[in-house]
């Protein structure tokens, strides 16, 4: 398998997507919520309405850049390229717009709502995994990738 | 007492997770698209990522339903739609469609404000512009509507 993909690096994957999981999981049974990313950026915004106080929100999505320092710090974390801002922009605007649209994105439909088989949750994942495997392919035919 | 309550459940879990996802390598696009890449060059991590993730929390939604209240809160406060609508469909597409474009969903760029603030903040503030828009959007015929009722 990993000769097979000499890029894959499963251990630290699966390590990282414990933690996630457990991310979640403390959402879920410390604050009764869902650790969905874009729902909780929303309502930090205020653009979503809801009964989330903004203190545990804005916890949240502070906590997000934190421990990814703290990642950083403690291990050989090398920088990654990030596409040109423009392309940034758009694809920031799409992914707002999509996310407010279908309730949800990677972490509130990928991790916690296809983890209690919610229906909604499955099918959003496999349309956006089929939708994003679509562009990655398309893009590289165009030679944009 | 009531702010350390709200304030430090989410906060660690925000903390959790930006932690696993910079450790699993999802703040880096190339693996992410590496991931999407699925007729090209293919880099399984990101499903190690989600099998890992979604493990923890079928046994985190197994505990949830012996418990009555959540360790430090009144109520679940939890979405219990089951429904197929057209929003679902293409807001998740549009999605998929601004991941595969730059590799990047709303957790990693966030998380991503502490490794790369200045290449990342044009999709952040985009993607708070693109849910604004969103919110803003008039209505249009109510048949024709696909916003989400959320």
């Amino acid at each position: 398998m990993i000769a097979a993909f000499p890029d894959a690096q499963p251990l630290q994957g699966l390590a990282g997507g414990v933690l996630i999981g457990l991310a979640a999981a403390l959402m879920l049974l410390g604050a009764g919520r869902i650790a969905g990313v874009s729902g909780i950026a929303a309502r930090a915004a205020r653009i979503a309405d809801g009964d989330m106080a903004m203190t545990s929100a804005w916890g949240f999505l502070v906590g997000l850049p934190l421990g990814a320092a703290l990642i950083a710090l403690a291990t050989d974390w090398r920088p990654a390229e990030l596409a040109p801002w423009p392309v940034m922009v758009v694809a920031g605007l799409i992914v707002g717009i999509g996310t407010r649209m279908g309730s949800g994105c990677t972490s509130g439909h990928g991790v916690c709502g296809v983890s209690r088989f919610s229906q909604r949750s499955m099918v959003a994942t496999a349309t956006f995994m089929v939708a994003g495997i679509a562009t990655v392919f398309l893009l590289s035919r165009i030679g944009g990738a | 007492m009531t702010l350390a309550r709200r304030l430090i459940p989410p906060l660690v879990s925000g903390a959790l997770f930006g932690a696993g996802l910079t450790l699993s390598g999802m703040t880096d696009p190339a693996r992410v698209r590496g991931f999407l890449d699925l007729f090209g060059n293919w880099d399984p991590t990101l499903a190690f990522v989600m099998g890992g993730a979604v493990l923890v929390m079928a046994v985190a939604w197994r505990i949830r339903a012996r418990m009555a209240r959540p360790l430090f809160g009144k109520k679940f406060s939890l979405p219990g739609r089951g429904d197929l609508d057209p929003p679902l469909m293409v807001g998740s597409a549009l999605f998929g469609i601004g991941w595969g474009i730059a590799g990047l969903c709303p957790g990693p760029a966030i998380a991503s404000l502490a490794l790369s603030p200045g290449a990342v903040l044009p999709f952040v503030a985009a993607m708070f512009a693109g849910m604004a828009m969103h919110r803003l959007w008039p209505a249009p015929h109510p048949l024709l509507d696909i916003r989400s009722v959320s």
